[in-house]
């Protein structure tokens, strides 16, 4: 390391305070974290406003958000004034089952329509995993027994193609792709067509990455859509949305803004073997009542399960 | 008009107007408005904490400025901590001594180490530094390939590793080939990582030990969640990170990340990356991103603006009328006067969140004084209820202000568009893609006529 770059440790020193507070703060969070919120409620003993700003702290440290937390927390105080649940087993209890309803009330399993091919188009921000989670599906799908031909519908990220075209061939699946620069749509169209054409059971479309926010980029996405439907009108069956679970609430403006532009079918949570809780699913499925199909954990193949509210609840509980 | 903070803490302290100090009592109010802003932002909660604490101390017992409303003299504190705690102005990558300097990527899957890698190289080329880039991310598909694909866009070598898989190998063959070909500066790209990893933060390790790097960049994803303190400081614990880059700004992030990163790991932000494109990384100014992180555009820098011009009452009653939907025709004129004497249009579109993505955003600033015109020319009760505004009506005002009648309609339709958009604005639904659909803008060139 040069002088130059030690050197600039150096106006720290003078905000001592903050950061040697700030230290104890986080190993105070580590340490409650660890054993998660399940360990909030061991033992026996009634549930007091302590107990409840400390399990207000782990929803929100879980990304939940101030919005669901407060719902979340009001529900539970409501258990305690209503139904008397004041022990800790009970208001653990209802605090899950409380959470598993939000995110429940919701789930649908992805149908595959009759006589022709599910397509599936599957979008998200930069980097959230949709190439990866469609290489894991695609293979999952094919264990199944169905027929699946892949779409390389990134047609602008250095590599995109390449990329999905490694995941095809690793599990010995057709891949439709054109040059890097073409038009996107026309690799979805012609995806499609393969599909139709060759009988096939589904059509899974990659695209290139994109900020929400960014309009010239989602209205190319609305394109995209439209031109699956000149094959097939029914057509995408299902828009699956990509989100990251180490991102926060953002995902929140990502869901949003997708589903206003797109109207997603369909959500898949990346990266939940990170230490990242995604909790903003909870947040999300009260807004806006979209299915969580499946979640990612981890970057091989086999690192894809169907969504489970109780698995999903017990990982952020801790339990 | 925006849904910030700002106004959020100006109604607690609209009782408080005219008195002289920061109480207790208010500050605590306040404090419980500016943790939810700043947690909405994600910035991770223990750092939200401790900066709280220390904002307390700051404010309890100030004097407020005369110019300002408590709310903004709150604001104000909160602003000038963050952006301290930020740290300084951008701060360069140090080139060492003895070239080649080496810098090492660090991050999570997908953070954008690799784009980064491309953007960085970029700007050194433009320096007129040699450079290496070193592909150690030998598990994602088609990793390798990718940045070759960028080494090839941008004209820089990038090292051929052959049947090697050894990441660690592989950035010791590759900075012993920058010494021989007399290279300046080798950048290794590795693989995203999970900090938890215990196996691939131990292959980090000794990518370290193996090169001795001068910089190690952790990049982390603007977007990221509470989680971004903790992962910060096991990277940095870890391998001792030197630096941070910030990626994937160019949407609505609010940041917070970069607050809990620079305080977990004290180290500096050097660049934040603003696209796709290998041009888009800008060098790091703290005062931008506080406003985003409060929510507020460069809203601080507005305020500032609007309060030369503006009377604070003046603005009251606009926001009022804006918010009960009463905004009239001459409400816009009188607000293009105002707007003009802030500076020019295009400078002041720059600074509110979310226009900079309206892709090739041109003002014709001409414009205004035409729209100036065509709302002069109409009478008192034309202006304040613009529906009656008829074909007849239309024609008079048009020869009146020597424009077109299908001028007057595109005013009056791009009028009541506004004016359904400073609805949504008042009820908090304001963000940068309304206002480019408000302008109908998306790429090609933009002009309100
Ligand atoms: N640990 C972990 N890593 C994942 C998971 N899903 C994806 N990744 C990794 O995240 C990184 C980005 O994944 P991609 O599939 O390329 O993401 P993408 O959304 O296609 O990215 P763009 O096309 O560039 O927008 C890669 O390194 C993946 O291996 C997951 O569930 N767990
Ligand atoms: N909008 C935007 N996208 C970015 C930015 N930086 C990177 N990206 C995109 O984010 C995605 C992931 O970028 P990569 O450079 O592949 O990320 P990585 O960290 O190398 O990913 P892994 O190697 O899989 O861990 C790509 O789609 C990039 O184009 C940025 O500043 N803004
Ligand atoms: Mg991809
Ligand atoms: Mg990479």
């Amino acid at each position: 390391m040069s002088e130059e770059v030690s050197n600039e440790q150096a106006p720290q020193e003078n905000k001592g305070g903050f950061f040697s507070r700030l230290k104890q703060g986080l190993t105070k969070t580590r340490e409650s974290m660890a054993g998660g919120i399940g360990k909030l409620f061991k033992g026996k003993g009634e549930v007091g406003p302590e107990l409840l700003d400390e399990l207000e702290e782990s929803l929100l440290l879980a990304d939940v958000g101030t919005r669901a937390t407060e719902f979340i927390l009001d529900e539970l105080k409501r258990g305690v004034r209503d139904a008397g649940h004041r022990e800790r087993q009970d208001v653990m209890a209802h605090l899950k089952r409380l959470m598993v309803e939000i995110l429940e009330e919701n789930q649908r399993a992805i149908e595959f329509p009759s006589g022709m091919p599910l397509v599936l188009l599957v979008i998200g921000v930069n980097g959230s995993g949709k190439t990866t989670t469609i290489g894991k599906l695609a293979a999952r799908w094919k264990m199944d027994g169905k027929k699946v031909v892949l779409g390389a519908g990134d047609t602008f990220r250095a590599a995109a193609i390449e990329q999905l075209q490694e995941w095809a061939r690793r599990t010995d699946i057709p891949c439709i792709h054109q040059k890097s620069g073409a038009d996107p749509s026309a690799v979805a169209y012609d995806t499609v067509q393969a599909a139709v054409n060759r009988k096939l059971d589904a059509a899974i479309i990659d695209t290139a990455g994109r900020l929400q926010t960014n309009v010239n980029l989602m209205e190319e996405l609305k394109k995209v859509k439209r031109v699956i439907g000149k094959v097939l009108p029914s057509a995408p069956h299902e828009t699956l949305l990509v989100l990251d679970a180490s991102i926060g609430q953002n995902s929140l403006s990502q869901a949003r803004l997708f589903h206003e532009a797109l109207s997603i079918d369909g959500l898949v949570m990346t990266k939940l073997d990170g230490s990242a809780k995604g909790g903003v699913l909870l947040n999300l499925s009260r807004e806006l009542g979209i299915p969580v199909r499946y979640v990612g954990v981890g970057e091989k193949v086999e690192d894809l399960q169907e969504f489970n509210a109780k698995a999903f609840v017990e990982a952020l509980v801790g339990e | 008009m925006f849904e910030s903070l700002s106004t959020r803490l100006d109604a607690i302290y609209k009782k408080l107007r005219g008195r002289g100090v920061l109480k207790e009592p208010d500050v605590d109010e306040a404090l419980r408005e500016i943790r939810i802003a700043l947690i909405e932002a994600d910035v991770s909660l223990p750092v939200v904490k401790t900066f709280l604490a220390a904002i307390r101390e700051k404010a309890v017992g100030q004097e407020v400025l005369r110019s300002l409303t408590p709310g903004h003299q709150m604001v104000k504190i909160v602003s000038e901590e963050l952006t301290a705690l930020l740290g300084e102005d951008f701060k360069e990558i140090q080139f060492a001594p003895q070239p080649p300097t080496i810098i090492l990527m660090a991050g999570l899957q997908g953070s954008g180490k690799t784009t980064t890698v491309g953007k960085l190289a970029r700007r050194f080329k433009q320096k007129g530094k040699t450079c290496l880039l070193v592909p150690a991310d030998v598990y994602r598909p088609a990793a390798i390939e990718q940045l070759n694909i960028l080494g090839k866009d941008l004209g820089i070598d990038v090292y051929q590793a052959g049947e090697e898989k050894d990441p660690v190998v592989i950035c010791q063959k590759a900075v012993q080939e920058a010494r021989r070909k007399l290279c300046q500066v080798v950048i290794l790209d590795t693989a995203g990582r999970h900090q938890i990893d215990e196996a691939l933060m131990t292959e980090l390790r000794a990518i370290k030990q193996t090169v001795s790097p001068h910089e190690i960049l952790f990049v982390a994803d603007a977007m990221m969640g509470q989680q971004a303190a903790t992962i910060a400081q096991a990277f940095n614990e870890a391998v001792g990170i030197d630096g941070v880059v910030l990626t994937k700004l160019d949407g609505d992030a609010r940041g917070g990340a970069a607050l809990s990163i620079k305080s977990v790991t004290g180290k500096p932000i050097r660049f934040i990356g603003l696209g796709e494109k290998l041009d888009a990384l800008e060098p790091f100014h703290p005062d931008r991103l506080v406003s985003k992180i409060l929510g507020m555009g460069d809203v601080l820098t507005l305020v500032e603006k609007a309060r030369q011009t503006y009377e604070l009452e003046e603005q009251e009653e606009l926001e009022k009328k804006i918010r009960k939907n009463q905004f009239t025709l001459e409400d816009f004129r009188d607000q293009l006067k105002q707007v003009q004497k802030m500076g020019s249009i295009q400078q002041l579109m720059s600074m509110i969140p979310g226009m900079s993505q309206v892709k090739g955003l041109k003002v014709d600033e001409g414009a205004f004084s035409r729209i100036e015109a065509m709302i002069n020319s109409m009478t008192r009760e034309e202006r304040a209820k613009h529906q009656i505004i008829n074909a007849s009506r239309k024609r008079r005002i048009a020869e009146g202000s020597g424009t077109r009648v299908n001028d007057i309609n595109k005013l009056l339709k791009q009028f009541a568009q506004m004016q359904k958009m400073m609805k949504k604005f008042s009820s908090g639904k304001m963000r940068g893609l309304n206002l480019g659909q408000m302008f109908g803008g998306r790429g090609g060139g933009f002009s309100p006529f």
